[in-house]
């Protein structure tokens, strides 16, 4: 008999007799906000400030500024598909990892974000690119647009298609490994910059 | 109203003052107390040092004793505890569904005492005084296994004349634990250390509890330090009128 | 319970690190006696129970998301034999090869001759329970092959040629002093004046550690959710370390316990929000990365799932201890143990220690041990529980299957046998009054073993004058 079919009836054997009740699903599945309410966006920047990432308003108007600004002194790396860029940007047509970590840093865009988590969502879209690119380089730069960031969990994972490879990034890389005290940065991106993009501005930079 | 007492064996054997202050309080109360004879253990030390065997017939015991009456109350969250969360498991495993039945019966009409006070008679202020500076443990069992909550102490607060004081990481176990208090003496005794530290912290003649096992425990070692702090059951802080205690 | 699961066999001894070779007191003495341990210890957990009772308070809702993940994982075991060949249908059709293995031993070797087959003599590694389960450090080792930890606090351990002692934090026991001084004596190419300020101690090991992920062909990671649905594989973790593994290397090999499948997708909502909460205090965990087989030009090209047994069959077949599957590894059981506070996590003798560990290991060896007993039952553990095991309730049911000493049976015998009748019960409580004869002020200092484990620190009442039944029948 072969290890699976010896594990399967092992497990078979074990569950006769065995019934599940229903699931309850009582918790909350959306949230109070719909997408890209002001309060939302409010929540959001706490939640992503709270664990030392860097948030940057603008408006679709002032993005290209925004961004330009931000990565003024690093030699930045953007996807193929990216919808954003900066002057003098390294588009990324398979560089090595070498090459990928002699960059200061990556601009990308997300596929969604959750507020109540301050949670940005990767899915390797043509403005995220692949997972290395976001990961290698020092300093992750990443575009949010408001109606892209919902209120919950499940209203997180809902929006995304999990046979995509995802990175669900909270904040900037840190560990707790020492005497249980939170440091930020050791071997992702040490520093995140959300540059949040709204139609009315109004929001201030908060760090 | 008619309440059989469960005296538990240990107030029975070795702290009778706890018993004699519940019927106290009670009677004071109106209640009718009555002291059905047949009554010996819970088994709970059984069941939880592996004993489930040995316990069933103890189980089988306290269900002929306390099923004819309407209300059973215990000075002791643990051994309500027992009551109410092991005895039809026991009895199942035991492999006598009908005992099980029987049990989980009797199991709902068990109070621990200040649930009994407060739910059933809708009492806070039992009429006692006991003017000394106290401090209280929530027992594991009271608190995690019944969630008596904040009951015994709204009756504290309602004691005229006490100092009720709070205790630091209350809810933190004192280390008894049964079996394990000698099966692991030397965690137990780490962790009795600590609890004797946070009593000891809040400068009070008395450390009260709603459980006498875990009094004789944090009691037991207070002793041996000489500390002076002295272990007293809740019902016996309810049962004071006056300034002797 | 191997008598009446006939068939379902345990974990082996003799590989992985499952079977402690000492009893839990008397590993849990040598730990007491170490001041500086359990100051760490109880510095570590005060820390970590603060943040997950504040941000556990964030959520109106955990109560519900606790019965929902509580039921989930109940329905999961329930629907193991269907739900594993879901999962290795949809990881194979996404290009990934999923092998099955029964125990540590199996699992060792298909991992060996997967890496042996690349050709390497080094893999780079995620924390993972699984693989320190199966003992695969060693089966590689013995191989020829260096297996790089690469998570921070593992690689505290490993430099330190140490054992973990925490499930989510392996190198609790120790401080950053400590810490310091294994990096300096450890660590090639150290920077000598390394202070002890974490920060610091950090990025020593960002610097150590960037070469090998940019050019490790291999890496072996676990895994904390396998989906079914769709088989997509999920790691949570801090550092990005993690993501360095998964995304870098040519090979990926995966190992994961079977009782990690997750039914679907939407089910795994339940999940991402217990277990940060539970695990560090945390809204959510800095990483979380799930892949789906291979993805063309994104990753690693080559993905491998080892899907593991040794011996979580038996757990499920004891209905009474099945429930120590649900486990989701967040440790916010060690973190409210008032027994591993003070004991720490080397006296459990098993890589799973801590309440969980208690209820666990057991039914995985299947042996006699002392941990069951290892438990105040003070009911900590449940509460804090994400996915609410009732871990006391099966601590007891454990207690109740293990072999007992034939002193502690005769006397459990003899007062099971006094206590069933309120006659012999009275005539106990008089010879108990015999007591009274050794006592010394009202109180007894000195009993013989086992009795002297109380009164070595505690002293006892003397039994009164007169019991409360002889009161009320006097009264």
């Amino acid at each position: 008999m072969s290890a699976r079919d010896d594990i399967l009836a092992r497990i078979h054997a074990a569950n006769t007799g065995i019934a599940a009740p229903p699931v309850p699903r009582d918790y909350r599945r959306t949230g109070t906000h719909a997408p890209g309410d002001a309060e939302l966006l409010e929540l959001f920047t706490d939640r992503l400030v709270d664990y030392k990432a860097t948030v940057v308003p603008c408006t679709p108007a002032t993005l290209a500024a925004t961004l330009a600004d931000i990565c003024r002194d690093w030699t930045v790396v953007v996807p193929a598909g990216s919808a954003s860029s900066v002057p003098g940007a390294v588009v990324d047509d398979g560089l090595s990892y070498a090459q990928l970590d002699a960059l200061d840093a990556v601009l990308t865009g997300c596929a969604a974000a959750c507020a109540e988590t301050g949670t940005i969502a990767l899915d390797a879209g043509p403005d995220q690119g692949r997972r290395a690119v976001t990961l290698i380089p020092d300093r992750h730069i990443c575009v949010v647009r408001a109606d892209q960031v919902v209120h919950t969990v499940p209203e997180l994972l809902a929006r995304l298609d999990p046979t995509r490879p995802l990175t669900f990034i909270s904040g900037p890389s840190a560990t707790s490994d020492i005497e249980l005290h939170r440091v930020e940065g050791v071997h992702g991106p040490r520093t995140l910059i959300v540059v949040l993009v709204t139609l009315s501005g109004g929001l201030r930079r908060r760090a | 109203m008619r309440v059989a007492l469960f005296v538990t064996c240990l107030a029975d054997a070795m702290f009778p003052d706890v018993g004699r202050a519940t019927v106290a309080v009670l009677e004071r109360l109106g209640v009718e107390v009555v002291f059905p004879p047949g009554q010996t253990c819970c088994g709970q030390m059984h069941v939880n040092t592996g004993y489930q065997r040995q316990a069933a017939k103890l189980v089988r015991n306290h269900v002929d004793v306390f099923e004819p009456y309407d209300y059973v109350v215990a000075p002791s969250g643990s051994c309500v505890g027992s009551v109410r969360h092991q005895h039809a498991m026991v009895a199942r495993n035991a492999g006598d569904a009908g005992l099980a039945d029987r049990a989980q019966s009797v199991a709902t009409r068990t109070y621990e005492l200040s649930e009994f006070l407060i739910d059933v008679l809708g009492v806070e202020d039992v009429g006692a005084a006991y003017p000394h500076r106290v401090t209280y443990h929530p027992t594991c069992h009271s608190l995690r296994m019944l969630r008596v909550g904040d009951k015994p102490l709204r009756l504290l607060r309602h004691v005229r004349g006490l100092d009720l004081v709070e205790l630091p990481d209350a809810d933190q176990c004192c280390g008894f634990g049964g079996t394990f208090a000698v099966k692991n003496a030397d965690t137990s005794t780490a962790m009795l250390a600590d609890k004797m530290r946070s009593v000891l912290s809040t400068r009070a003649e008395a450390v009260c509890a709603g459980d006498s096992s875990c009094l004789m425990h944090i009691g037991g070692g207070l002793s041996r330090l000489r500390t002076g702090v002295r272990p007293i059951h809740l019902a016996e802080i309810l049962a004071s009128t006056g300034s002797a205690g | 319970m191997s008598q009446t699961f006939l068939g379902m066999p345990h974990a082996p001894a003799g590989v992985g690190h499952l079977h402690g070779d000492r009893p839990f007191p008397d590993a849990a003495r040598d730990a007491l006696a170490n001041t500086q341990l359990r100051r760490n210890l109880g510095h570590a957990t005060a820390t970590i129970r603060a943040k997950r009772a504040s941000v556990v308070g964030e959520l109106d809702d955990w109560e519900e998301l606790r019965l929902a993940g509580e039921a989930l994982k109940a329905y999961t075991m329930a629907h193991l034999d269907r739900l594993l060949p879901q999962l290795e249908a949809a990881v194979t059709a996404r290009g990934g090869v999923v092998h099955w293995a029964r125990d540590a031993t199996e699992a060792n070797q298909i991992v060996v001759d997967l890496v042996r087959a690349t050709g390497t003599d080094e893999v780079v590694k995620v924390k993972s329970m699984a693989t320190a389960e199966i003992g695969l450090n060693e089966a590689l080792a013995a191989a020829g092959i260096a297996a790089v930890e690469t998570d921070l606090a593992e690689l505290i351990v490993q430099l330190g040629h140490d054992e973990p002692s925490h499930i989510l934090v392996p190198a609790i026991h120790r401080n950053r002093a400590e810490i310091r001084e294994i990096f300096l004596r450890e660590m090639p190419g150290v920077d000598p004046e390394l202070t002890d300020e974490p920060r610091r101690l950090a990025m020593a090991a960002r610097a150590h550690l960037r070469a090998k992920f940019l050019t490790t062909k291999v890496a072996i990671s676990g895994a904390n959710f396998g989906i079914a649905e769709t088989g997509t594989i999920t790691v949570v973790e801090s550092e990005g370390n993690g993501r360095m593994c998964l995304t870098l290397p040519d090979t990926l090999i995966t190992v994961m316990g079977i009782e990690k499948v997750v039914p679907t997708w939407t089910d795994l909502e339940v999940f991402l929000q217990l277990l940060p909460r539970s695990s560090t205090g945390e809204r959510m965990n800095p990483y979380t990365s799930t892949w789906t087989g291979v993805t063309p030009g994104d990753g690693p090209q080559t993905f491998h799932l080892v899907l593991v047994d040794n011996g979580r069959t038996a757990v499920l077949a004891d209905p009474a201890g099945r429930s120590a599957l649900h486990c989701i590894r967040c440790s916010a059981c060690l973190n409210v143990c008032p027994v591993y506070e003070r004991a720490g996590g080397h006296a459990y003798g098993s890589v799973y220690p801590g309440p969980i560990g208690a209820v666990l290991t057991p039914q995985l060896t299947g042996a006699a041990t002392s941990l069951p007993y290892a438990s105040s039952l003070c009911g900590a553990c449940f509460d804090a529980c994400p996915v609410r095991i009732d871990i006391p309730s099966m601590l007891v049911h454990l207690r109740s299957t293990q072999p007992h000493p034939a002193t502690e049976r005769a006397a459990f015998e003899a007062v099971a046998w006094t206590m069933a009748s309120a006659g012999r019960f009275r005539l106990g409580e008089r010879l108990l009054r015999l007591g009274r004869l050794i006592a010394r002020r009202g109180r007894i200092r000195r009993l013989p073993p086992p009795l002297s484990a109380w009164t070595d620190t505690r002293d006892l009442p003397a039994p009164p004058q007169q019991t409360f039944r002889d009161w009320w029948s006097a009264r």
